[in-house]
């Protein structure tokens, strides 16, 4: 169990706010009658914007884990390199998922780390 | 054309709904059991995962609060992820904008991929739908998922604590985030836009946790949007 270093205030505090925050980006357009849309490129900033998150937040990750003292790991690389492969050759998330697990628990099975 | 009563459309909706069980119940699970790895009790689970509702956020703040990240930045950088949402809202305002006020909100708080893809696709093919059809449609999509949603998460927060940790649970989030990246690769503009998030949060990572992040995120996006531009006049 890794306790987080938030207070139990704090942590309502965050889930709450991004309650809000999730909401209102949710509602926004819906929330304003009439079919006033968005400048075109401003809409096209928006649909990169997982894309744009998502992999700048995993690949420090996946090179330096937290697990192994931030030492680049062979096997979490593996498992990170197998996932993306699955993901885009199968466009599916759970198959990915799965293969990447199964590099991982398979090779610290296999390691003996068990 | 006839036209449809909401009850039947209501259905309709729920019967699209069911491939995405096989998706929604591992990835929701998954949610229970790492946030519960990470330290919040089965309330704060429960509260994270039935007012947010949105898995990548979800996951994303999760992650930057493993980080012991100032909270402005894990709020930041769970926001970011859900921009698109602002941009499925814009999207759906023709076919929704002139329902009730309340029905709006409601559709708003389960407005996620799933059902914002499924729901934009019918109302596209049938675009004499009448707006109570198109709600109730929406609703028979989002509301079985909602569910499920935050019940395979209390199975995970429950179930969670009996995981040994030395099975590689640490590295859960990031095998999770690749597997949603692997899929949205799916054109040229968002390979340069996840080339340039993993360059640049690389380069940065000397920057205030979380900042050199957003600063990459940034670039990334534009490099996406001007991509896109370029192509499509080469095409042209």
């Amino acid at each position: 169990m890794g306790a987080l270093g938030y207070s139990s205030g704090q942590i309502w505090l965050i889930i709450v706010l991004l309650a809000l925050g999730t909401f209102a980006l949710r509602f926004s357009f819906l929330a304003i009658l009439g079919d006033r849309t968005l400048p075109q490129f401003l809409l096209r900033l928006l649909r990169y914007t997982p894309v744009a998150v998502i992999p700048g937040m995993v690949a420090p990750l996946v090179l330096w884990p937290a697990a192994t003292g931030g030492e680049p790991d062979p096997l979490r690389l593996t498992a990170a390199v197998v996932t993306l492969f699955v993901g885009v050759a199968t466009r599916n998330v759970i198959w990915a998922i799965l293969a990447g697990a199964v590099v991982l628990v398979g090779g610290i099975w296999l390691t003996g780390q068990l | 054309m006839t036209q449809i009563t909401p009850t039947k459309a209501f259905l309709q909706g729920l019967r699209r709904s069911l491939p995405f069980i096989l998706v929604v119940v591992p990835f929701a699970t998954l949610f229970g059991v790492v946030a519960t790895e990470a330290g919040l009790d089965l309330i704060q689970t429960m509260g994270f995962t039935a007012l947010v509702i949105a898995g990548a956020a979800q996951f994303a703040s999760l992650q930057m609060m493993q980080d012991q990240a100032p909270i402005l930045m894990v709020l930041l950088a769970g926001l970011a992820v859900n921009m698109r949402m602002a941009m499925y809202s814009a999207s759906l305002v023709p076919y929704l904008g002139k329902a009730p006020l309340w029905q709006r909100a409601l559709a708003a708080y389960i407005l996620f991929d799933q059902s914002y893809a499924v729901s934009l696709d019918r109302f596209e093919q049938e675009p004499d739908l009448t707006i109570p059809a198109r709600i109730a449609f929406f609703f028979g999509v989002a509301i079985p998922i909602s569910i499920l949603w935050c019940g395979t998460t209390a199975v995970g927060a429950l179930v969670g604590s009996a995981i040994p940790s030395s099975m590689g649970l640490d590295f859960a989030l990031p095998i999770t985030f690749i597997a949603l990246i692997g899929p949205m690769l799916k054109s040229l503009p968002h390979v340069a836009a996840a080339v340039v998030s993993v360059v640049g949060a690389l380069a940065l990572g000397w920057m205030p946790s979380g900042v050199g992040l957003l600063v990459a995120a940034s670039l990334a996006m534009l490099t996406g949007a001007l991509v896109e531009d370029w192509s499509s006049r080469w095409v042209r």
